[in-house]
Formats: C-alpha cells, sequence, structure tokens
C-alpha cells in the first residue's frame, strides 16, 4: 500500500523538485545581470521532466562547435537535464545575456508552477487521508 | 533544499550592488577632492563583478572581485590662484563623471530590488512547501 502512495505522488514529487532546481537556475540569472561576460542559462523543463521520470530517452544534444551555437550545452547538468544557454535577444558589449524582462517572467512563471504542484500534493495527501477514514 | 541556495545567491548579488552603491557613493561624494592622504586628486573608482559558483548544481552568485582605479585622463582646470595649480596654472581635478556615476547607481538600485523580489518569492514558495498537506 505505500508504495502505492509512493508511486501516486511521484510525479509531481519530481515535478516540484524540477521546479525548484529551475527558479534556482533563474534565480542564478538574476543575480548575474550586471556580471560581464555571464550566459544566461535554463533547462528545457519539459524533457528534463521525462527524464528524470525515467520515461522516454531524452533527445541526445546536438554537436555543437561552437558555445554560441543555438541550443548548447553548457555541460552542466541538473537532475540529469542538460543546461542549456539561452539565445541572446540583445546582446550587450559586456558580453552579458541577461534579458531581465524574460528572466523576471519566468521567474514569476516557475513560481506559479510551483506552487501549482504543491497544491496537486496537497490534494494527493487529502485523497490519501480521506481514504483513510473509517 | 535548492530553494535555501537562493537565500545565497540573492543574498551575493545583494552585497555586490551594495557595494557597487557604496563605491558609487564614494565617487559622487570625491567629485571635487582635488588633493587626498596621498597628496593627489581622487581617482574613480570602479567595481569588478565576477560569476562565482555557490554550492547546488547549476546555482551561480556573484562577487566583487576587484575594485579597480578608473584610468580615463584628469579633469585640468586653468586656476593659477589654487595652491595646487601646477606650473601652468592648471590644478588636476577627479575623473569622477557625475552622469555615469548617477546612472551606475540607479543601475545598481534596480538590481537590488529585483533580488530582494527573489529573495522574498523564494521566501514565499518555502513557507508554502513547510505547510504542505495541512
Amino acid at each position: 500500500m505505500s508504495s502505492r502512495i509512493d508511486e501516486m505522488m511521484q510525479f509531481q514529487q519530481t515535478a516540484l523538485r524540477l521546479r525548484e532546481a529551475r527558479q534556482q537556475l533563474l534565480a542564478s540569472n538574476i543575480a548575474n545581470a550586471d556580471t560581464p561576460n555571464y550566459k544566461a542559462r535554463d533547462i528545457d523543463f519539459a524533457s528534463a521532466l521525462q527524464g528524470a521520470l525515467g520515461g522516454s530517452a531524452q533527445n541526445l544534444p546536438l554537436a555543437t562547435t561552437s558555445p554560441n551555437h543555438l541550443g548548447a550545452a553548457t555541460g552542466e547538468t541538473v537532475m540529469g537535464a542538460p543546461v542549456q544557454y539561452r539565445p541572446a535577444l540583445q546582446p550587450s558589449a559586456d558580453g552579458n545575456t541577461v534579458n531581465m524582462d524574460v528572466e523576471r517572467a519566468q521567474f514569476a512563471d516557475n513560481a506559479v508552477r510551483y506552487e501549482a504542484s504543491l497544491s496537486f500534493i496537497s490534494d494527493d495527501i487529502k485523497d490519501v487521508l480521506a481514504a483513510l477514514q473509517p | 533544499m535548492s530553494l535555501f541556495n537562493i537565500f545565497n545567491i540573492a543574498g551575493s548579488a545583494m552585497t555586490a550592488q551594495s557595494e557597487r552603491l557604496n563605491v558609487v557613493a564614494s565617487n559622487l561624494a570625491n567629485v571635487d577632492s582635488t588633493t587626498g592622504p596621498d597628496g593627489q586628486a581622487y581617482r574613480a573608482k570602479q567595481v569588478v563583478f565576477q560569476a562565482v559558483p555557490m554550492g547546488g548544481e547549476g546555482s551561480t552568485g556573484v562577487q566583487v572581485a576587484a575594485v579597480v582605479n578608473d584610468n580615463s585622463p584628469m579633469k585640468m582646470v586653468y586656476d593659477p590662484k589654487s595652491p595646487l595649480a601646477n606650473a601652468q596654472g592648471y590644478v588636476t581635478q577627479p575623473n569622477v563623471n557625475p552622469v555615469e556615476e548617477m546612472v551606475n547607481m540607479i543601475s545598481a538600485s534596480r538590481s537590488y530590488q529585483n533580488n530582494v523580489d527573489v529573495m522574498n518569492t523564494s521566501k514565499t514558495l518555502l513557507i508554502k512547501t513547510l505547510t504542505l498537506g495541512q
């Protein structure tokens, strides 16, 4: 029975941990908005979640010969998902690619989705508790 | 929990930005300091930001790598009455550009506010996580 409950919450729990990791990446981007040569980084959430759930295999990363190529991997991973550089919309003279509008929007979006995952888990817990009532 | 790490990231950025604000204040305060402890006119100072890895996966904070002297040419003002005037009657004035410093100040304060916001959002998420299932 306990493994069933585990399985029930597995998906939302993984999603929550990924949201947390992504929030950290976005916070790093915002913190380094004024650091010369810093490149904004992010993960592709959908494929990262698939990978973390051990489901279908992740797409093979594109082989690139320059870090400026679109979708180039940084070589870092977050929970097994490759961290990628965000394409620069308005490159600045100091080599920084953080676009504050994009980062703030993504940060807010990620925070709301984190809260959504939290309330889904809450509902799961309530379901289990309801089932346990005599 | 990686959400706790966001406090470190945003905190490092706030420290770095307040150091930058400190340097701006020094520069603006000494805009007319034609002589200092070494007998030379004040030279404007600038901070150099550097990205620094912080613990967890993909988290990058900021630190002030160095405070460097601005090497732009000093202002020369013709004032033969001044005791500091050279043989040609020119006084060396600090190379502080008040307009640049004001822009720097606004940029630093906006970045600081951004990081305060990041910290607040993370705090809200953490507290919601702590009350999970209640």
